[in-house]
């Protein structure tokens, strides 16, 4: 037997996974075989390390040094100068204009993170229960089991001023204390695991990660609750975190943290994986459980709450993935540690997806109450090409837009509901100065008439009469009072929808008004649009002065709506131009741009075409 | 698994496992690995270390490597850093002489003086 010298982390989360983290390994494996050092050296693979943007990425132990964007071919130098010379390979490693970041710890992205939830993903093999176990799992569900009551155990959680992570903010111990008071013969925990927002993967990375710390979360709040069933409901895209629930609910039963008698108490728990059919609606706590019960995923008006008539109408608590993956920590380090983070309101810390024109995009974990600027541009790295910040969108399509002008709001459950937007799961969308937010608003739009069950008027209807009215605006056929239809519209859907979804869908919209009104008004009453983003209410031109008459546009364009000739340029026909943009692609000397605005030329026509009654185009 | 007490044993020998990552060492063992120190026996020497102190389960000592430390004519180079202590280098090493360090000096905390080339910073 000989001791192993390295400890090398492959992040092997999805994100590196499609950069091509699995071959790396492969090669991994292949060199150190020829080199006879296979014994020195043990090839971890970990879940998501955050800085999804620089993957494949991998950490190597005991130094710690942190190699980004590493491709199968740089390998076999790692293996020989790292290795076996000692020699970090510098070229892999993080680098800016003045510094190096040789070891994790110095890089930028991890240095106002704080990881509780996610302390161990990117840290520890997710398929291996031990090394859960060495970073001190299931330590606080034995010491709950066989030293605290359930009511100890509640009294605790209410203590450390825990919220649900799942989007709402609803205090975690309500929802135990309430089903814990209400006696029955069966009771059920749900994990809510059916993260369907556009842009984020905080629960998937975490299942992914640390499998049975969500276990261990859920086997308390069972305990606490009196249930001794549970259920995760993960969605079937994310085929790898149920692999790995699923074998970690394997090894607890193997060695007895799950199933009959756990430690030697009372306490029997037994947990099953349903897979969800990825429709968003399912996200809403009656419809999953009705998803659950075999039915269609459509909600039920609340009350009966779940915690009185749950799972097969029996007492139940739904948790989000992120809310279990705080409660092993809390029982571990104490609730006034827990709560010594965030704000009044709203503490420890909290995931987030960071995504959009964004450096850094990735998985990062930060305390709750810290700014938009501090995540977006110390954690987050600023904005990617130069561009200016223009909005964030937070809490996906349930959510609302920032701006500028709220970069210095507290990232809190209350801060972020006055001004809009909410918390949401997780998900950060950053946007720059090149998005129009008219069609962000119809891109969110879009989707929540796609995901919306049908089962209610509001948001069946209402949304899609909304996006109605957003086509219009977007190609150019707004009209004076589509902005207030839009709000009175968007007010009756949040009134009157039976769940979340409908009640939440109308709220990109509403805020992105609410800030961005004048750009709403430019579509409908100057028919442009400033990002020329929207096509119709954009054009393209030939700077004559530039152009060199090569005819290359005229021939790439597939409705020859471009002539002219060497001596006289080339000139776009507007009413036929249906803007491919194949002619500023090609145009060698970049004499072809985009404008902002309808061509006056096709202004005109339409307004003709109105007067003579033709309304093809609506 | 009945108890916290076997939740403990399991523990720590999984935190014997990942000691790599956690750094809570009493002895850093650094063996000079450039171009020289490998022509002349530092794998030898490196692969000594890792199977001496598994064999001794000796579980605080961290077995890493450097590059060229610029001693060559006294290589395979190896540096010994305790906690609080100066360091210790190490010259000329053999397999046979590194079984001597791991007893002396890494069990017993005897430094072997006849090997050292170098103390100190």
């Amino acid at each position: 037997m000989s001791l192993k010298r390295i400890d090398l982390l492959i992040c092997c989360g999805s994100g590196c996974i499609s950069a091509g983290a699995l071959k790396i390994k492969e090669r991994f494996h292949e060199v150190l075989q020829e080199k006879n050092l296979a014994n020195e050296i043990n090839i971890i693979e970990t879940g998501c390390m955050g800085p999804c943007d620089y993957g494949p990425v991998m950490v190597i132990y005991p130094e710690g040094t942190f190699y980004k964007a590493v491709s199968p071919d740089d390998v076999e130098e790692i293996v020989n100068e790292h290795f076996i010379k000692g020699r970090p390979v510098a070229r892999l490693m993080l680098q800016d204009e003045e510094n190096t970041f040789s070891t994790q710890k110095e890089v930028p992205f991890y240095q106002k993170q704080v990881k509780v939830a996610l302390a161990n993903c990117g840290y520890i093999d997710p398929e291996s229960m031990d090394e859960y176990i060495a970073t001190g799992g299931y330590e606080a569900l034995g010491t709950v089991l066989t030293t605290m009551s359930p009511q100890e155990t509640i009294d605790l959680i209410k203590k450390s001023g825990l919220r649900g992570r799942g989007g709402g903010g609803f205090p975690t111990h309500i929802k135990w204390q309430m089903v814990h008071d209400n006696a029955s013969d069966e009771k059920y925990v749900i994990c809510n695991g059916d993260e369907g927002d556009p842009g984020a993967f905080m629960d998937r990375s975490l299942l992914e990660g640390d499998p049975h710390r969500i276990l261990e979360g859920m086997m308390i709040a069972a305990y606490a609750i009196g249930a001794n069933a549970g259920f995760l409901y993960i969605r079937a895209e994310y085929p790898l975190a149920i692999k790995r629930i699923k074998l970690a609910i394997a090894q607890a039963k193997e060695v007895g943290l799950m199933g009959q008698n756990v430690f030697g108490t009372k306490f029997c728990f037994d947990a099953e994986v349903r897979t969800g059919a990825g429709a968003f609606v399912c996200g809403e706590e009656t419809a999953l459980i009705h998803s659950i019960e075999g039915s269609r995923g459509n909600p039920t008006p609340k009350p009966p709450y779940p915690a009185l008539q749950g799972l097969w109408g029996k007492p139940t608590i739904v948790n989000n993935v992120e809310t279990f993956g705080n409660i092993p920590t809390i029982f571990l380090k104490g609730a006034e540690w827990f709560a010594s983070m965030g704000t009044e309101t709203s503490k420890g810390t909290k995931v987030f997806a960071l995504t959009g024109d964004i450096k850094n995009t990735g998985l990062v974990e930060v305390p709750m109450g810290i700014t938009l600027r501090e995540l977006i541009f110390d954690v987050g790295g600023g904005m990617t090409g130069g561009h200016k910040f223009k909005a964030v969108q937070l809490g996906g399509p349930s959510g609302g837009c920032l701006t500028v002008e709220h970069l210095d709001v507290p990232v809190d459950y209350e801060s972020l509901k006055e001004r809009g937007a909410m918390m949401g799961s997780g998900g950060v969308i950053v946007m720059n100065d090149t998005k129009c937010m008219v069609n962000i608003a119809k891109f969110f739009m879009d989707f929540c008439v796609d995901e919306s069950c049908g089962k209610c008027s509001p948001c069946r209807i209402g949304l899609k009469q909304m996006l109605d009215i957003l086509e219009r605006i977007t190609s150019g056929h707004g009209k004076e009072g589509d902005i207030e239809e839009l709000q009175r519209l968007g007010e009756a859907v949040n009134k009157l929808s039976l769940c979340g979804l409908g009640q939440s869908a109308p709220n990109p919209v509403l805020s992105t008004i609410r800030y961005f009104r004048e750009e709403y008004e430019a579509h409908i009453r100057d028919k442009s649009c400033a990002t020329k983003v929207c096509l119709d209410l954009m054009h393209f031109d030939i700077d004559k002065s530039r152009c060199i008459g090569c005819s290359l546009c005229a021939r790439k364009c597939p409705v020859t709506c471009i002539t002219g000739s060497r001596e006289d340029k080339y000139t776009i026909h507007q009413l036929d131009c249906v803007k491919c943009g194949n002619c500023q692609d090609v145009c060698p000397v970049k004499a072809v741009s985009r404008i902002p605005g309808m061509h006056p030329e096709v202004i005109t026509k339409r307004e003709a075409e109105a007067k003579s009654g033709n309304h093809h185009d609506e | 698994m009945k108890t916290l007490a076997d939740l403990k044993k399991i523990r720590e020998k999984a935190q014997e496992e990942m000691k790599l990552r956690g750094g809570n060492t009493r002895i850093k063992i650094v063996v000079g690995m450039g171009t020289s120190g490998i022509a002349m026996g530092a794998r030898e020497v490196m692969k000594t270390f890792l199977e001496e102190i598994a064999n001794r389960n000796l579980t605080d000592v961290l077995v890493t490597q450097t590059g060229e430390k610029g001693l060559s004519s006294m290589e395979p180079v190896v540096d010994l850093i305790e906690e609080g202590k100066p360091k210790v280098t190490y010259g000329n090493m053999t397999p046979e002489k590194v079984k001597k360090v791991v007893v002396e000096h890494i069990v017993n905390g005897r430094t072997v003086s006849d090997y050292v080339v170098a103390t100190g910073n």
